[in-house]
This record gives structure tokens, sequence and C-alpha cells, in this order.
């Protein structure tokens, strides 16, 4: 009432911000600028291309977090899944050079639904806490793929031309791993906002009790949850393989938090019940974002975990500042 | 037992406290998680010394103990910070940059005391910051810790590149490698035990102990009995950074020379030694006691796997197990006595997961039995 | 023998154990269609735990349970709820994160054919639902915006909205200011016009005497007797309730005051409240009325140094202070009985010694180690003191019963030596017989030259204790009464005028 009002300029910024999705577009945005900028080359097709292809997998994996992390729970063995898959399918593809892609592609979502069943079993009836669930998962997979490969590796003269253009082929004008991240990420969209299992979800995170008592069977949406994210990992593991034309004992070694800090950045609370589609894949672009820009204009390697880390702390406190004035401007 | 007389008049009052009804004993309070570990202990000893005539040789167990004092030095803190209900992912990677600044430095020159204390200040200010943003600002520690994990990292890279500090002075790798004179102890241990008596008469019998379990129960009760909460969150905080950069000058000494990815991972290797001592990962449960018979059952197990030629990582299966099944089978158990959740729905999908999971191992090792010829 | 069809809901010899101890024993209960019936008891009287068996969160050991006549069992409240039965609970079960109109239909949302959500038919219904009500909302807010009377009404909602006959109200009206209340209960005998059942719990009885038809009391977990409440007066009630007579709820003496202990000047939070200033003078007890949410807890809150002022002064014992956290408070003399006993003022799972030495734990120690045998003798003098009922010091507060929890609570503070005592609700949800203990209580510590500040919602309770009532309003003070001139009439109108007057 008293309080003076805002600038034009700086009201409309203000509204931007306190929308979360359209906050992380207009800090892509101006990234995008000063980047641009500096290297016009930046936008070109090709680079814009690069940067999708490098997002997919971490799109996929990362849908697939958010619906966990909406349950309050978090599921650090993603990395070791991806692992698992990966090393088995490629496996299986060089034995049998002539299987054709897609089942390759099926292999490694079944094969990664046994692992999140897992994951979801213990976590479920087990009631052991995600946390700690996914850490054990998290070691154990990684070890099965020691155990199974006896430590040596698949390289890319070992794997059939249609196993590699599985992920890169663009018979549909853009890649295909590319099309198949939009369309997790359209029917993630869709279940989440347009189907009761998906409404559960957000029910389970928002508060576990009352939704038991509203007869949701909570354990049956954590069971869910887990293994869709198994599944993403398994569909993640085909396409890692086949982009990056080999499996090795430490594929995605270190993923798992890329894909948290995807749904955070994306505005996904780690305390549950909250997270949009459209916020995690913008999350997950400006992280691509940064890596391609950092290579782009010439920083050294090195230091790009260092600006992801940045990244993900400066994401937290902003958004934790815009959180405290709006919450200050609904009571006042 | 000895019972205080009451007054005929208190007697009528029924169920008013009496003061000196018995409390629990020393052992009964060294509870039932504590001693499943020491049976566990014996039990790995037991097995290893069937196993491997090596197991019990007393220079070998020397050199292996010292292989975990690292994990165990951040452990430390760690159990204090789970107990106050939250987690700092970002040990490992503190540790790995104090490491590499402590190279770095080496490597232009500086002397190794100077760098190795830089390497110390610097840990200290990254727990100090960890805790600044997660206690100051409120931020949760989990998503905090994450960020700083990348980012510590990340500066160890910067910091050395692709390169390695190698050449430490004698008296400086001494601290990884050397052994107290005369004995058989490293010097690490020796270092160890010392913290961990020290860390745990802290939590145990000190009023900043108590302070952490009354934060991880009810921090806001804690807020308003007067508790410093967030001063306490910071100390901890920092003291972990500090604990993670003395591990990493250790780790650094040990392998006597330092690459950016030195101790990576380990970060969940302590939170694994922590929960399974015992520490509640929701907080405000867990004794220092239970932490180190965990790591002593971890190294243990390594060990004597390790004797056996199976790979590091293949016994991160069994730890990962181990770590599940600690939590599982008490669940489980309870669940098990309270007959009515065992309704038919729960079978069958218990039923259908372990069919799926049969599934999956038939064909883990069909596909697996070529690999084996192959290689 | 009365025929059986009579009753919608009835429960015969209904016994309930934990852990060998016996919470409910032989409780019969009965319930028709279109009344109102009144739940009575003390705390630990076992009125939530048959609430829990009738929705099946607990299942009995003993007794059956019979809807329309025939026996059921109820595995879980999911199992209750299809059976018609809702339970609105002290603990709001909401989901924050999700809207008004979701919430009421949470899931069971209404879909095509195809399975999609049908989000229009979801919000025309609840629009439906909530106008029918007389209640205005708006569909898209998040529950956690809501207020706790708006709250109530969305589990009403839901409630109707699944046809329930039988309806269960834990305490609804604890944190509802009373022009809410009034809403409340016109909504209540609504639904009991058109033939639902109610079984309401309250812990004040001039609210059942408006709004009940019969009531039953419980005692220790045992079944006292079932009355028609108009055949029954308040004083037989309190007797029924605690098994014996309370002479005088309110017990406050005469004391002289002593001079100015806590002055407070132009003491204002942006958002919370404005220009508040009082003085509190020693040995007077200052009740604070107002509705909730009227800003008076966030006056408590910031002189305890919780949440800060952004303006205003304070002064003890004519020094002008700044305080910014509880421990300054408490160096000061200063001690607070938060109103939200589980959250703020207990660490629930740990020892009642642990909990009472916790403000002072400083002082049971020796640079910083503790010194057991102070600590346990000293606590227990408090505990002793207070007449706390327990089997021992090392029992977890959580295992006691509400008015003994809140005992520990007061003895934690006392301990403190506090100068200036703020007591925020310092008798919600807790017995009659503790009641009238704390209220005792209170008028001794008064009597001894402690400052105390009461915040009170119930309006009995500030007339009897206060010497002096203020009255706050939407973040303001807007009326001061001395003892003699402070009534109910007087004291309802400062609350609430100008709600009355913006609407």
């Amino acid at each position: 009432m008293t309080e003076p009002r805002r600038p034009k300029l700086a009201g409309f910024l203000w509204a931007v911000v306190r929308l979360r999705e359209a906050g992380i577009g207009l800090f892509i945005i101006i990234l995008v600028g000063l980047v641009t900028l500096r290297v016009p080359a930046f936008l070109s097709p090709d680079n814009l291309l690069d940067i999708l292809l490098n997002i997919s997998i971490l799109a996929i994996v990362a849908l697939a977090q958010t619906m966990v992390i909406i349950t309050h729970g978090i599921d650090l063995s993603v990395s070791s899944m991806i692992g698992l898959a990966a090393m088995m399918v490629a496996f299986v593809v060089k034995q049998n050079p002539e299987m054709p892609a897609l089942l390759a592609l099926l292999l490694g979502m079944m094969l990664g639904a046994a692992l999140g069943a897992f994951n979801g079993l213990i976590i479920t009836y087990g009631k052991v806490p995600p946390l700690i669930a996914t850490l054990g998962t998290l070691s154990i997979y990684r070890g099965l793929v020691f155990f199974y490969s006896g430590g040596t590796w698949i390289n890319s003269f070992e794997l059939p031309k249609s196993f590699k253009l599985l992920s890169k082929g663009t018979p549909l004008l853009l890649p295909n791993m590319v099309l198949l991240a939009l369309l997790a990420a359209l029917i993630v969209y869709y279940f989440l906002n347009h189907t009761r299992a998906g409404r559960d979800i957000y029910a389970v995170g928002s508060n576990p009790e009352a939704a038991q008592m509203s007869g949701i069977p909570k354990q049956r949406v954590l069971f869910l949850v887990y293994l869709l994210s198994g599944v993403a990992c398994g569909l993640a593991a085909v396409l890692w393989a086949s982009r990056f034309e080999s499996a090795q004992t430490n594929t995605a070694l270190g993923f798992e938090l890329q894909t948290v800090a995807a749904s955070v950045v994306g505005g996904v609370s780690i305390s549950g019940g909250v997270g949009t589609v459209p916020g995690v894949i913008l999350g997950a672009l400006l992280l691509g974002i940064i890596q391609n820009a950092l290579t782009i204009v010439r920083i050294s390697p090195f230091w790009q975990l260092a600006a992801q880390g940045l990244l993900i702390l400066i994401a937290v406190i902003v958004d934790h500042l815009v959180q405290q004035r709006a919450q200050r401007e609904v009571q006042s | 037992m000895k019972q205080t007389p009451l007054a005929p008049a208190e007697t009528q009052v029924t169920n008013l406290i009496n003061e000196f009804a018995p409390r629990r004993s020393f052992l009964a309070r060294f509870q039932r998680w504590e001693w499943m570990l020491v049976g566990l202990i014996v039990l790995v000893v037991l097995l290893n010394t069937q196993l491997s005539p090596y197991f019990l040789d007393a220079l070998n167990l020397s050199r292996t103990s010292s292989d975990f004092m690292e994990m165990g030095l951040m452990m430390l803190p760690m159990v204090f910070i789970i107990i106050t209900g939250n987690i700092d992912l970002s040990v490992a990677s503190n540790l790995g940059m104090c490491a590499s600044l402590m190279g770095w430095l080496f490597m232009q020159g500086v002397n190794i005391w100077v760098a190795a204390f830089a390497a110390l200040l610097l840990g200290t200010l990254a727990g100090f910051f960890n805790g600044l943003l997660a206690a100051r600002m409120k931020l949760p520690a989990l998503v905090v810790t994450l960020g700083t994990y990348a980012f510590y990292r990340g500066v160890a890279y910067v910091l050395l590149g692709d390169q390695a500090a190698r050449d430490y002075p004698e008296a400086f790798t001494y601290l990884g490698q050397g052994r107290l004179p005369g004995t058989l102890i490293p010097f690490s241990v020796a270092l160890f035990i010392v913290l961990a008596a020290a860390f745990g008469l802290v939590l145990h019998r000190t009023t900043f102990g108590r302070y952490l379990y009354g934060i991880g129960n009810n921090e806001n009760a804690c807020i308003y009995s007067g508790v410093p909460v967030s001063r306490i969150k910071l100390i901890i905080f920092t003291l972990s950074g500090f604990m993670a950069a003395l591990a990493g000058l250790i780790l650094a000494a040990r392998f006597g020379s330092t690459r950016p990815d030195i101790g990576n991972g380990l970060e969940l290797s302590v939170i694994t030694a922590a929960v399974l001592g015992g520490v509640d990962i929701n907080g405000g449960v867990g004794s220092m006691v239970g932490a180190c018979l965990s790591l002593l059952l971890i190294g243990l197990m390594r060990f004597g796997m390790g004797l056996l030629n199976i790979q590091g990582q293949v016994q991160g299966v069994v730890i990962g197990l181990l770590l599940i099944l600690s939590i599982l089978l008490p669940n489980g158990l309870v669940q098990l006595s309270g007959v009515k959740r065992l309704d038919r729905r729960s079978i069958l999908a218990v039923l259908v997961v372990v069919i799926l999971f049969a599934l999956f191992f038939g064909f883990f090792f069909w596909s697996r039995a070529p690999v084996l010829i192959g290689g | 023998m009365k025929i059986p069809d009579d009753y919608i809901l009835e429960l015969k010899k209904i016994t309930k154990r934990f852990s060998g101890v016996e919470v409910l024993h032989d409780v019969s209960f009965t319930l028709r269609s279109g009344e109102v019936h009144a739940l009575l008891g003390e705390n630990g009287a076992g009125k939530s735990t048959l609430v829990k068996v009738i929705t099946g969160l607990h299942q009995p050991d003993g007794g059956e349970v019979y809807l329309n006549g025939k026996p059921v069992h109820f595995a879980n409240p999911h199992d209750s709820r299809q059976a018609g039965i809702a339970a609105i609970y002290q603990e709001l079960s909401l989901f924050p994160d999700l809207d008004v109109a979701e919430n009421i239909f949470v899931g069971r949302q209404p879909t095509t054919t195809a399975g999609r959500v049908d989000w229009r038919k979801l919000y025309a219904e609840a629009e439906r639902l909530l106008s029918s009500l007389g209640v205005h909302l708006d569909l898209k807010q998040k529950a956690r915006h809501l207020s706790i009377a708006q709250q109530q009404m969305v589990e009403i909602a839901r409630a109707i909205s699944i046809n329930a006959r039988i309806l269960i109200m834990d305490e609804p009206t604890s944190s509802l200011t009373l022009n809410e209340v009034a809403d409340l209960f016109r909504l209540v005998r609504r639904l009991r016009q058109e033939g639902a059942a109610i079984i309401f719990i309250s812990h004040r009885l001039e609210e059942l005497y408006e709004l009940a038809d019969r009531v039953t009391v419980l005692r220790d977990g045992a079944y006292v007797d079932t009355r028609p409440l108009n055949e029954v007066s308040r004083d037989e009630l309190i007797r029924l309730m605690v098994g014996r007579t309370i002479s005088n709820l309110f017990p406050k003496q005469e004391v002289e005051v002593g001079e100015v202990a806590l002055k407070v000047e132009h003491l204002s939070r942006a958002g919370s409240f404005h220009d508040v200033s009082f003085e509190l003078r020693k040995g007077e007890i200052l009740g604070m009325a107002g509705l909730v949410g009227a800003g008076r807890t966030n006056v408590a809150r910031a002189i305890f140094g919780v949440e800060p002022p952004t303006g205003g002064q304070v002064f003890i014992a004519g020094q002008e202070v700044h305080i910014t956290s509880p421990q300054q408070a408490i160096g000061y003399g200063l001690a607070y009985v938060p109103e939200d006993r589980q959250a703020h003022g207990l660490i629930p799972p740990m020892t009642i010694t642990a909990n009472i030495s916790l403000p002072m734990l400083e002082s049971y120690a020796r640079r910083g180690w503790l010194q057991d045998a102070l600590e346990r003798s000293t606590v227990f003098a408090a505990a002793r003191q207070m007449e706390v009922r327990a089997s021992h010091l090392w029992q977890r507060a959580r295992e006691l019963s509400g008015g003994n929890q809140q005992k520990i609570v007061l003895a934690k503070w006392l301990l403190t030596r506090p100068r200036i005592l703020i007591l925020d609700e310092p008798t919600r949800g807790i017995d009659v017989g503790t009641k009238a203990a704390v209220h005792a209580l209170m008028s001794k510590l008064a009597a001894e030259g402690i400052a105390i500040l009461m915040i009170s919602s119930e309006l009995p309770e500030v007339l009897g204790m206060s010497d002096r009532v203020l009255v706050m309003r939407e973040g303001r003070i807007t009326a001061h009464f001395s003892r003699a001139e402070a009534t109910q009439e007087k004291i309802i109108s400062a609350a609430t005028q100008a709600v009355g007057a913006l609407s």
C-alpha cells in the first residue's frame, strides 16, 4: 500500500523472474546473447545441433529424476544403471551385429526396468530411505559392470554401424536421440499433468500421509517413479553407447549429480511436491549451453566443472532470494 | 535395585517421576546396532583368517589400515552433520581441491609446509562457505553441497589440469606413509584414533553434542530454546571442511603425488560408513562408536576381499549390499511381525520384482558367458 | 432394547492396546443420522484413539464396529472413507502444493473415457461444491497459501464430495477466529439438517452447548456416560470428565503490581504487525486477546528475538534492548512458551531430561562438559514441582500426554528463572485438570513478582486471568481494558470491528 511503485521495466523483470521457467529462460537468453557477441558462430545451426545432441541424454534422465524428486526422493544410482545397461547392451550387440537397433533400444529399457524395479522394491517394501537405497545400488550396479565385463571395454570398431546410427541418424530431419528426448518430454508432460497417476506423484510428494488417507497407493506410486527412472536410464544407456560408440567400465560415472543439478536448476524442489517438465528441460538446456559456451569461447575444459558447480550455486541462491521476496509479498 | 523410600502421601500420587529410577546401564546403552556390528566384525575376521593366511599378518594389517584413514577423518565431522539432519556431499571434492592447491603451490616452489598450511586454510574456508549457505541462508544442505561438490572439484582441475604434483619431501610423506617410531602403527591411524576419541567425547559428553542431537530432532524447538543453531551448523560445516583438507594432505602424502581427481567418489564411502554405523540419515540418532565400528568393518571386509583378488569396484557390490541390508533387514523383520501388511497385492508385487530380477540375472550370466570366453 | 437400525454407527465394547497398555477399555458409542454428537474427555482419555479406530487407522483388539447395523472392519482410512466416513483431523491433511480444486478431488479426479484428467469438469465441480457450501475461494490458489479456516472448508468440501454420511471433526475450532467459528457452525448445522451424522471433539464446553445434541464422556480410556446435552450442566460435565469437581477454573489472586518490567513502544514488523505499544508490570498478568492471525504471536516472537522487529523500541526494566535472537532474550530474563508445543516447544523424540535442561544447558556444564548429576537433580526438582507424570526422567517426551508435555515446557522455562514470561495459548488442547494447574501456577508466579504476558484465544481464560487486557486486530492494538472494564462483548467487538466495517 505504502510501498513505492517500481519502475515499469523492473516491475516487468520481477514478474518474469517470479515465474521460475521464465526466469531460467531469461538467463539463457542473456547468456546466449553475451556468448554470441563474443563468438558469432555460437548461433550456427551446427553448434546448436551439437548442444541439443549433448543434452538429449541428460534431459531424458533428468525428466525421470524429476519425477523421483517430486515424490521427495532421489535416485543416485542412475549413473550406474546407465553404465551397467550400456555395457550389457553393447556386449549383446557386439555378439549379434545383425540385431535390429530398435531391439537393442528395447533390451536396454528392459534391463533398466529390472534395475529400477529393484530400487523401487527396497525403497517401498523395504522402507529403506531413497538416499541410502540408491547410494547402495550406485556401488552395487557399478560393481556389476566390472563383474560383467571383467574390466574390459567395448570399442567403436566392435559395434555395427546400424547401432552407432541409432542415436545420430537423421531420418526425420533432427537426430534420432534429440527426437527421442523431445518425445520423452512430451510423454512425461502429459503423464504428470493429465493423468491421475501423474497427479498422484505430486500428491505423494506434497503430503505423503494425506495421500495415503485419500486412497492413493503411495507405495505403488513410489515404485513406479523408481521403475520409470530405471527405464529412462536403460534408454539413455543405449543412446550413450551408440553416441560415444563404446561401453566402458566408467561410462556415465558421476552423471547422477548432473541429473540432479538439471532438475534443481530447473526449479524442482528437493523437498518434494514441486517441479515442471518445461523447467527441467530448460535446466538441462542451460547446463548444456554453459558447457558448449565454455568450449566455444576457448576457456580451458578444466574450467567446465567449476563453472557447472558455480551455476548450480547461483541458481539455488537466486531462487532462494526470489522465493523469499515473493513470500514477503504474499504476506503484505 | 535401590528404591528411595517414598512418603505415604506421595505414593498415592501414582506415576510421579522417581529421580533414581534405574537408568539404562552402560552396556544396554551400547545399543543393539553396535553389537550387530561387533558380531559382523568377528564374523569377517573369522572368515578371512580361514580364507587367507595373510589376513592376520601384522605388517599387512598395518599397511591396509592407513588406506581407510582419509575416509575415517572425513567421517568424523560427517557424523555430526548427519546427526543434525544435514549432509555434506562436497567433502571429497574439497579434499581434492585442497590437495591440488598444495601440489600446485609446491610445484611453484613454495615450501611444502607452507603449502600444506594454505591447503588447510582453503579447506576450512570452503567448509565455512558451505556453512554460510546452509546455515545462514538456510538453503538445503544437499543442494548447496551438490553445487560445491562440482565447484571444488572443478577448482582442483583448474589448478592442476592434467598435471600431477609429485616428489614431495620425505618429511611430508611421513604423514601418509610413516609409522610411529618403534611400532607398526601408522601415523595416520594414530592421528585418527586421537581425533575419533575427541569427536566422540564432544558428541556424547558436551553441551555441543547435545545440541547436535537436539537440532536433528527438532531444529525449531532448539531455536526457541536459545540454542545458537545457525552458529552450530556453521561450526560443523567448517569443521568438515578442515577435516577434508587434513584428509587431503594425508592422502597426498600416502600417494606421494597429487592429481586433480584425487579422492574422487570418497564422499559416498564416507556417508556409507556413517549410515552403516547406525547414524540415521534423517538426523537425530547415531553414535561415534557405531560409526567407527562400521569403518573398521568396511576396512576389514575390503582388505579381506583384496586378499582374494576381488577388484575394488566389485567389492563395492558387497559394501552396497551391506548398506542396504543393514536397514532392510531390521525393517523387514518389523514388517513380518506385523503380518497384516502382507496382503495379496504386495506379495504379487514382490513376486513380480523377483521374477524380473531372476530374468535379469539369467540374462546377465547368459550374455556374460561369451564375454568370459572371449576375454 | 433399541432398534439397531436406529444408529448409523455403533461401537460395542471397543478395546485397544498399545504395546500391552490398554488405552481403550470396553468403550461403546452410538451415532444417529442428523445429530451432532460431542466426544468429551481430558487429554489422554482416548478420544483420538477412538476416532482412529472408527476411521480404520487403528484396528481394535476387542469389540465390534457396526455401520448401518452391519459389522465392518476397516483396514485403513481409505476403507472407511469409501464407506462414507470422513475425518478432519487437527493436523490438516491437504496437499500444500496442489490447488484448491484439485485438493478436493485428489486421488479421484474426474477423467475422460480416454483416462485423461478432465480439468474443466474438475474446476466446474469444485466451483459448484464450494458455492453450495457458501464458501468463496480462489480455485487455483495453492493450499499452502490458505488460512487454517479456509483449509478446513476445503476439507469439508472434500468430505461432502465423497458423500460422507459421517463426519468426524477433531478440535476443528482450536485455531479459528470467532467469525470463522460462526461460519463453521453454520455449515455443521446445515449438514446436520441434511441428515449427516457428526462427531465433534472440542475442549471448549461453550461450543458444545451451542452446537451438539448429545455428549459421550470418556475418562482414562473408559466409557463414562452418554447424555443429551440439554440435560446436563456444565459442572456436571466437568465432574464426569475429571471424576472430581473443580471448584475454580480461573483462580487469579489479587497481586500488588510493581514497576514496569517490559515496555514496548511503536514496535513494528513489516507484513505482520504495526505500531504496537504497551507496558507490562511486575506481578501483573497482561492478557492479549484477538483473532488468530491478528499478529499477537508475531509480537511475542519479535520481542523474544525469533523474528526481530523492523521498527520501534523495547525496554526491559527501563533499559532499551535490541534483541535479535532467543539467546539474548533469555539473557534478559525473558521466557516464551510457544503456541505450537510439538513444533516449537518440545523435542518430542528426546528425553524429559534433555527437554527440560535445554535452554540452560550451559549452566549444567563445566567448560562445555556436561555434569550429569547436576543436570539430573535440577531437572528432577523442576519436574517434581510441576507434578509431571512419567515413569522416569529418561522417558521420551513424545510418549507423554498433551498436559504433561505442557508441564515439561513450563518446567523448562521456569528453570531459566524468567522475570518476564510470555505464554502463548498456554492451555490450548490440554485437559481440564492440567488447565487448572497451569492457571494456579500463573497466579503463583505473578504473586512472586514475575511479569506475565498471556496470549489466549479463549475469552473466559482472558477474562478470568488477566489484570489488564489488550486486544489486537490486523496487526494493531485496538483496545485496552482494565480487569473491571473487560467484558466478552467489548473484547469481541474490538477484535472484529474493522472486519465488519470493511465488509
